[in-house]
């Protein structure tokens, strides 16, 4: 592939892969860092904050690729870094095949129309100041698509779609519930169809009753438009029901990915494992049946990461190679070939990883 | 024609115009609650007082027969020359050293204080507000620079400068203007830039800027509406410190310039009589306490009408002697109709 | 470490503020004060061309403006503030003249208006709503808006007056300076001192108390009390502390704003003082003495808030880690 092209340009030469036309969103080897400043007088970088360590993926038309990981994985940052609102440190975003890593903002305007998102937290994500209707109206205001009672009446149409009342169009945000927020914000990241929805762990903020409205109108919405989702959430039972390709990072890194039927039932990488015992079970006797892998160690901290293998400390299965040589990511032998893992030592079927931990402890 | 577009032309015309109802914005409860804040009210009556005053004072002058400027020496003024007390020879609160009516030149010193306070307070809202909002949004050199710059300007020794200014250019109401106006710009653009650096990061922006919004519409759509509360409080606080300042640089002798009447230079010269003539002292920085008591009263009542949550002394009505009104707030009960 | 960074990038920022001030004002009144105009008043209206050039010459004044200013930064960094136009001294010696009653206003109301301020923000905060309280707001409100000419002039009408009527001289207009005994001392400035405490010390009050009313709700001091601690320890071991910062940042600003209100106060009570000088010097386009006045009073306020800065430091020490 080539490597010679300027970031400033909008087109980039589609490779091979990207050619085919149901990818809709290719990463390669996205890297984020932040600067450690020191406390000298003029302050040089003394660190980085490795949130995001060469991260590559794909998205398909019309799919959901699920983002599980837990706090501080960087799987926020990943998101932004794909949306643009963050300066990625090194790698490539590629949208329909279109090079669109750190555009300036002018050039990637006409990109904004087609990449969305919602957002986490239904208080913080809308304006206090303004009434929704203005919100929900913005896209068209800022790409001068509609204007007036145009715009009026496709804001009210949005609000209908989902499911809100289009009478409260001059209501303030403070006056609706966090589900409804949540609405308005799909509303209004609904508005100028766009190919691309990024959402950033939009029902972690709601009651359990809610999530299931929201996730349902999601999906709907989906259906009725041919959306992709990249969907980041820490709950694993949520990402099972919406996506159809999942990934798993740990630290910054992929530990795991493949579609959700191949992950959720033979999860190959320990952190997949662990996490998955974790997820309360809906059947109490599976519940019951199922042991607790309860990890050790402390979580280390992106600035200095581990050496080799990120999970090695915490990891049931450790062994001296993985501090020392850190795993690919590739299909493992009798996976399919979607199906990635970096590990060096995966979890075989029928193996019990809680009695490695407890063994360990000992 | 767009995707879009056609999909509401057709939609537009198969539904009836929809009803929409108003929400109740961060204005409208405010002044619903100030409405109830009996200092908040007192204050607001004064002020009017005091414009009104501004505005009748030509009234005045004919209906007394006494033009702000003329002075009476002989009805006027004593066998000392000295100013008579209030109520000789029709003057209603007496006269000043050269038998000018006080009550008159007071009535148009309101005038001076309002227009000077008004203006200069409008002029450094919107110059610091710009600035403050600039140097807070771009973050960077520009903010390092307008810092700085801010910093600097709030470093300067005011009175001093507003001396060698007067001694430079004379002593002139435009000078008062820009005086007062450049040194409370810095004040305003400080405080909306901190405001503005916090502001920036929620998450809301990060939504407008998802969408596409370019600096400037975030600026001022997004972020001035949050800003604009807080500033009118700071505006509503700084009218009584411009009204000061000019007090006081007339009071120096490099304001206003006699024979214009002001509260300060009327002070200036009473300052040599206060001993022959209470009067002469007391009428006009009763009519100054008076003026930048009831601004700074009302600046606490809309801080206070916009966030209910602090604690007042004198309260209104809501908090007597301990019992609490219980009342649902709107949005809550709003929230609560439906999810 | 941290300490000693944090100093030298204040005290460098500080230098250059003097510098900006004084350059500035340096600048100003060039522009403001014609050597013609400086010259004549001087040698007399009726001087000759050739004797204003010679008064001039004299002072320096017909060299071009670059090189009086490199003139004038090349005396200041060696600590000469250059010499007076009109009183045929080194500025130096003018202000050491003028400054004593201006140093005794300054201390008298800057310890008044502490003490005050704080004990009767700290008293309101303690006994909240109660009555003291509610006077002790009321009379922040008017002590807030006063200006503070009007204060002193009020003062010398109801105070001053009615006392030197009865007799009861104590307060008194006659200048005294400290080596006069404490008595005619503070009976000179005391009604100086008040003039310059009210407005501020109304400040103070209502900043100590809301900050104290805040520190007084957190959680650290509901556990600090269930600890069985006495009220006044957990006031004075624990919320005074946090409570104070907003205090030590005001004062920071105040300090700067204290000049202003010197010179006020000298012209109310006619304290000839620095103040009074100023004003004259201004006047009489006496550029050497004004800029004396100013370089001093700036690197006073510097000083004063990088001072302010390290108390902060001391009561706050989240401060000190960045």
């Amino acid at each position: 592939m080539t490597g010679a092209l300027s970031d400033k340009a909008a087109e980039a030469w589609p490779t091979e892969a990207s050619v085919a036309d149901d990818v809709l969103v290719r990463v390669d080897n996205l890297v984020k860092y932040f600067p450690v400043r020191g406390n000298g007088l003029v302050r040089r970088t003394v660190a980085n904050v490795q949130a995001v360590d060469g991260v590559s993926l794909t998205i398909p038309r019309g799919k959901t690729l699920g983002l599980v990981g837990e706090t501080g994985c960087g799987k926020s940052t990943l998101a932004r870094c794909i949306a643009g609102l963050i300066p990625a440190t090194s790698g490539k975003v590629y949208f329909e095949g279109k090079d669109i890593t750190n555009l300036r903002r002018r050039a990637m305007q006409p990109f904004r129309r087609e990449i969305q998102m919602i957002f986490q937290d239904p208080y913080g994500s809308l304006n206090p100041r303004r009434r929704v209707g203005a919100i929900i109206g913005d896209p068209f205001a800022v790409h001068k698509t509609a204007s007036g009672n145009e715009r009026k009446r496709a804001v009210q149409d949005l609000m209908e779609r989902v499911g809100l009342n289009p009478e409260h169009f001059n209501r303030y945000p403070a006056e609706f519930s966090g589900g409804q927020r949540q609405r308005i914000g799909v509303a209004r990241a609904l508005a100028l169809r766009p190919k691309l929805i990024i959402c950033d762990e939009p029902v972690s903020a709601l009651d359990v009753s809610i999530q299931a409205q929201v996730l349902n109108l999601l999906a709907d919405l989906q259906a009725d438009f041919g959306l992709s989702y990249l969907f980041i959430a820490h709950d694993l039972e949520v990402v099972r029901h919406v996506s159809d390709s999942v990934m798993v990072m740990y630290l910054g890194r992929v530990a795991e990915s493949g579609s959700g039927g191949q992950v959720y039932t033979k999860p190959r990488h320990p952190y997949t494992n662990a996490l998955l015992s974790a997820a309360p079970a809906a059947d109490p006797d599976a519940a019951a049946a199922r042991r607790r892998i309860i990890l050790t160690g402390d979580v280390p901290s992106p600035i200095h990461p581990p050496s080799g293998c990120r999970f090695h400390p915490r990891c049931p299965k450790a062994q001296e190679l993985c501090s020392e040589q850190e795993p690919p990511l590739e299909a493992k032998a009798g996976d399919p070939p979607a199906h990635l893992t970096a590990c060096h030592f995966p979890v075989e079927t029928g193996e019990n990883l809680a009695d490695a931990v407890s063994r360990r402890a000992r | 024609m767009s995707v879009t577009e056609i999909q509401f032309q057709t939609k537009g015309m198969e539904s009836a115009p929809v009803q929409v109802i108003e929400g109740r914005s961060q204005w409208q409860l405010t002044w619903r609650r100030l409405r109830h804040d009996k200092m908040a009210i007192a204050s607001i009556i004064v002020i009017l007082l005091v414009c009104a005053a501004a505005l009748i004072a030509p009234l005045v002058a004919t209906w007394t027969g006494h033009p702000p400027n003329q002075p009476f020496p002989n009805t006027g003024t004593n066998a000392f020359g000295n100013p008579v007390g209030p109520g000789t020879h029709h003057f209603l609160l007496g006269t000043d050293n050269l038998g000018r009516d006080l009550l008159v030149r007071i009535l148009y010193g309101a005038r001076i204080s309002l227009f000077v306070g008004l203006l200069t307070t409008a002029i450094a809202a919107v110059g610091g507000v710009s600035i403050g909002l600039v140097a807070g949004y771009f973050g960077g050199l520009i903010d390092t620079l307008l810092a700085r710059f801010v910093d600097a300007v709030l470093s300067f020794p005011v009175i001093v400068t507003a001396l060698a200014l007067a001694a430079v250019f004379g002593a002139s109401l435009q000078i008062v203007i820009g005086v007062i106006a450049f040194f409370s710009w810095a004040g305003i653009a400080r405080i909306v830039r901190g405001q503005t650096l916090s502001l920036k990061e929620k998450e809301y922006i990060e939504a407008a800027r998802s969408i596409g919004a370019n600096p400037w519409r975030i600026m001022f759509v997004d972020i001035l509406p949050n800003l604009l509360g807080p500033v009118l409080v700071l505006a509503t606080l700084y009218i009584p410190t411009a009204v000061s300042f000019e007090a006081t640089l007339s009071f120096l002798g490099i304001g206003i310039p006699l024979p214009t009447a002001s509260w300060g230079n009327i002070l200036n010269v009473a300052n040599d009589y206060y001993q022959v003539a209470w009067w002469y002292v007391v009428f006009p920085a009763a009519a100054l306490l008076m003026t930048t008591l009831a601004f700074n009263l009302l600046g606490d009542g809309i801080r206070d009408a916009m966030d209910p949550r602090t604690e007042r002394i004198f309260a209104g009505s809501q908090a007597k002697r301990g019992r609490r009104r219980r009342t649902v707030s709107p949005e809550i009960a709003v929230a609560a109709e439906g999810s | 470490m941290n300490m000693l960074r944090f100093m030298i990038r204040r005290i460098l920022s500080g230098l250059v503020v003097i510098w900006v001030v004084t350059s500035a004002t340096f600048f100003l009144f060039f522009k403001a004060v014609p050597e013609a105009a400086v010259a004549r008043n001087l040698a007399g209206k009726a001087a000759s061309p050739a004797v204003l050039q010679q008064v001039a010459k004299n002072l320096g004044l017909n060299q071009p403006i670059l090189v009086q200013y490199w003139h004038f930064l090349a005396r200041l960094v060696h600590g000469n503030l250059g010499k007076s136009y009109y009183l045929q001294e080194p500025v130096t010696t003018v202000i050491k003249q003028d400054l004593p009653p201006t140093v005794s206003l300054v201390i008298g109301g800057v310890t008044l208006w502490l003490i005050v301020g704080l004990a009767v923000g700290i008293l309101s905060a303690t006994r909240a709503r109660s009555i003291f309280d509610r006077i002790s707001t009321a009379g922040v409100l008017a002590g807030v808006s006063a200006p503070t000419f009007v204060v002193g002039q009020l003062l010398l009408l109801i105070v001053f007056l009615p006392l030197s009527k009865t007799g009861f001289t104590w307060v008194s207009q006659t200048p005294a300076s400290i080596g006069s005994g404490f008595g005619k001392w503070s009976g000179y400035f005391f009604l100086g001192w008040v003039t310059l405490a009210v407005v501020q010390a109304a400040v103070y009050t209502r900043l100590s108390r809301g900050s104290l009313l805040d520190t007084l709700g957190e959680d650290y001091i509901r556990t600090a009390r269930s600890k069985g601690l006495s009220e006044r320890r957990v006031l004075y071991r624990h919320a005074l502390r946090s409570a104070l910062t907003p205090v030590v940042s005001q004062l920071g600003v105040d300090l700067g704003a204290l000049l202003g209100g010197v010179i006020v106060v000298e012209q109310v009570f006619g304290i000839q003082g620095l103040g009074f000088q100023t004003v004259q010097s201004i006047a009489r386009g006496d550029t050497p003495v004004v800029l004396g006045f100013v370089v001093l009073a700036t690197f006073f306020v510097v000083v004063a808030n990088i001072v302010v800065d390290m108390l902060y430091g001391v009561l706050d020490p989240r401060v000190r880690i960045t």
